[in-house]
């Protein structure tokens, strides 16, 4: 029987890597004080002093000019890993993940291949501003050619992970930097999780609420709370926002009649608006209402602690529209 | 320092056959883009057709001094990389055709040919997009220690982006085996570079210790003997270099590109084709050196017409690819 522990989210990320890492020599991680440094948020520290400096690659601070060198290395021979410190960072990368690693594949009619992985956080709340706690994972679910993950527990991210890496495309996986610490049981052993299957985190009968990544735990808590109302709340988790498990979204949907999306990220063109969508065209006769949508509030992030707090779905703000949504 | 040929060197078998080789591929792409400038004018091309024609000297002379599994990235004006590195004209022109025999199963077109065979990671309409791929190539081939180099070419007009100060200064710092070549056409687009770049060219890259030269881009002679010595030295470890090569662009930034005057002059562009074609300077140099007769030089642009024309005929013949293929080869 394999063991599970208790593993934090970290250390869930940094085991997943590191077992790749031994698994295949083509594996490889770059990026900012990622070596020695274990990068800002320690998750992968000690990986240097097993693999060394040639495979744990300190970069530059030059996001867009790593992740080129990335996509060139993942088409000759490599399975790169990426490390973006900050999600917020990605913009400067654009041009390489849209233009470059998204294309490479169909513009060669299929002939070169990107295997790599860019690994990026999400997530507001932690008083860092509006350019270090953006979570902008929406702007690559809109390129083909890109998949996209967000892992919500410490299980979920061991086994995207190993599957991202070992996937021949190229793969973002965006991990919220507040849920480094939140701990869950994780085998020991190796297991993967595939791409476009969507997980039940909680099994209900009165109200789907479909949540991406922190947003989960958020969603529990408020399934919780709804208990007490006598609502029973369904909570899925696409885990891939591309591919996307559009199926068990829809027969969620159709079985609880409400549905409620929730996503870190910006509710204007964004994941809450897609995953609306595909539901209100997949279930539109078995709903009792139209699907709501809590996304981060239109606005930068702003650093003062009383207006980050506002500008973020919680708890209690998903509890009084789901708690609405069913009166 | 610019680069000049040593007039004493020996005229060896060896030697002709390889500079017949470079006049045969130098005339292979002023065909071609020829060609395409036809086949773009009868309106038988869709899209864009940017023309190499005035700087074959350079794609010829960088790849000959090339090993077959070297890496090569290309640009938007890339007909000349891509066939000098060794791709078939059939397939090309099919491409540009968008035609499913096409390198890219017409999925590319002219600005994005691609082909593993000849080391093509493909060309790039960003135009120093390619940058961080060929250094990422030389990444590889450094750890796998393939002894493979990597060629970058780039124009004047890549030098406005920054990712190429970003992996110049990775690429010295982890002596990378990446060649960049710069084919300084003196235009970005329709701007001349007078108004877009400060500075001196090869310092921007003598100042993140990237061994840099220049030569002259109309001389393939010139251009094979710096990218020779600059190949050889990359390849036994000595890290990257930058080779500028000045040229010109004998045509518009594309084919649509006629009317001219506003960025440069009738006179300028009838000095540089009368004066400094690359192909009549080599063949008047051959001629002159009584390495080869003048006959021989019209039966390799024969040997090549006849090639070309029959790769146009291949092409234009060759089925479109069909609807349904549309989303294939999206994900791998």
């Amino acid at each position: 029987m394999p063991e599970t522990r208790e593993l934090t989210l970290g250390e869930a990320v940094r085991e997943a890597i590191a077992e790749e890492m031994r698994r295949d020599s083509r594996v490889f991680i770059c990026g900012e004080d990622i070596a020695e440094a274990g990068t800002v948020f320690k998750v992968l520290t000690g990986l240097v002093e097993e693999f060394g400096t040639d495979r744990v690659l300190d970069t530059p601070i030059s996001e867009a000019g790593f992740t080129g060198i990335g996509v060139g290395a993942a088409m000759t021979g490599f399975r790169p890993i990426v490390d973006i410190m900050f999600g917020d960072f990605v913009t400067l990368t654009m041009d390489q993940m849209v233009n470059q690693a998204a294309k490479v594949h169909y513009m060669s009619g299929g002939k070169w291949k990107v295997p790599m992985v860019m690994r990026a956080t999400l997530g507001a709340t932690r008083r860092s501003a509006a350019q270090h706690s953006q979570s902008l994972h929406a702007w690559f679910c809109h390129v083909p050619g890109l998949k996209v993950v967000l892992p919500s527990t410490p299980y979920d991210a061991k086994g995207l992970m190993k599957t991202a890496v070992r996937d021949d495309n190229p793969v973002i996986f965006f991990e919220d930097k507040m849920m480094y610490k939140l701990k869950g049981p994780v085998p020991a052993d190796d297991y993967t999780i595939p791409f476009g299957v969507a997980d039940v985190k909680r099994v209900g009968t009165d109200i789907t609420i479909v949540a991406t990544s922190s947003m989960v735990q958020v969603a529990l808590g408020a399934a919780k709370l709804l208990e007490e109302y006598d609502i029973s709340a369904e909570v899925i988790d696409p885990r891939t926002l591309w591919p996307l498990d559009e199926k068990t979204l829809i027969e969620s949907a159709k079985k609880t009649s409400r549905v409620i999306v929730v996503d870190e990220g910006y509710g204007r063109y964004g994941v809450t608006a897609e995953i609306a969508s595909v539901i209100a065209e997949g279930a539109f006769f078995d709903l009792e209402a139209p699907v709501k949508r809590i996304g981060a509030m239109h606005v930068p992030i702003p650093f003062s602690p009383p207006l980050e707090d506002a500008t973020v779905p919680t708890e209690q703000s998903v509890f009084e529209v789901a708690k609405a949504l069913c009166g | 320092m610019t680069t000049t040929l040593d007039p004493s060197k020996t005229k060896s078998e060896l030697e002709i056959e390889q500079w017949l080789h470079m006049y045969r591929g130098m005339v292979m792409i002023r065909l071609f883009e020829e060609q395409v400038n036809d086949l773009y004018t009868r309106a038988l091309m869709p899209g864009l057709a940017h023309l190499y024609i005035g700087e074959e000297a350079v794609a010829v002379g960088v790849c000959e001094s090339l090993n077959a599994d070297d890496y090569i990235t290309s640009t938007h004006r890339g007909h000349g990389h891509c066939l000098a590195k060794g791709a078939a004209l059939d397939r090309m022109f099919a491409e540009l055709l968008g035609k499913e025999a096409g390198y890219c199963k017409g999925k590319g077109g002219s600005m994005h040919i691609a082909d593993p065979d000849t080391g093509n990671l493909g060309a790039n309409a960003i135009v120093a997009g390619s940058a961080g791929i060929a250094t990422g190539a030389a990444l590889s081939a450094k750890r796998l220690k393939t002894s493979q180099v990597s060629v970058c070419f780039f124009g004047d007009g890549a030098l406005g982006q920054g990712l190429l100060y970003e992996v110049m200064n990775m690429a010295s710092l982890w002596k990378l085996p990446v060649i960049y070549v710069c084919e300084n056409n003196l235009y970005n687009e329709y701007t001349h570079n007078s108004e877009t770049a400060a500075g001196d060219m090869a310092e921007r890259a003598r100042a993140f210790g990237v061994q840099a030269e220049t030569v002259d881009g109309q001389d393939v002679r010139a251009v094979y003997q710096a990218a020779k010595a600059i190949v050889d030295r990359t390849r036994a470890g000595q890290g990257p270099a930058f080779l500028l090569c000045n040229t010109y662009r004998f045509t518009g930034h594309h084919v649509g590109d006629i009317s001219r005057e506003y960025y440069r002059s009738k006179q300028e562009e009838h000095k540089w084709k009368t004066e400094r074609d690359p192909i009549k300077l080599f063949a008047d140099w051959l001629v002159s050196q009584k390495v080869v007769d003048r006959s021989r030089l019209d039966q390799i642009q024969a040997e090549v017409k006849s090639e070309v024309d029959k790769a146009v005929q291949f092409a234009i013949a060759a089925p479109y690819p069909t609807p349904d293929k549309v989303d294939q080869d999206i994900y791998a």
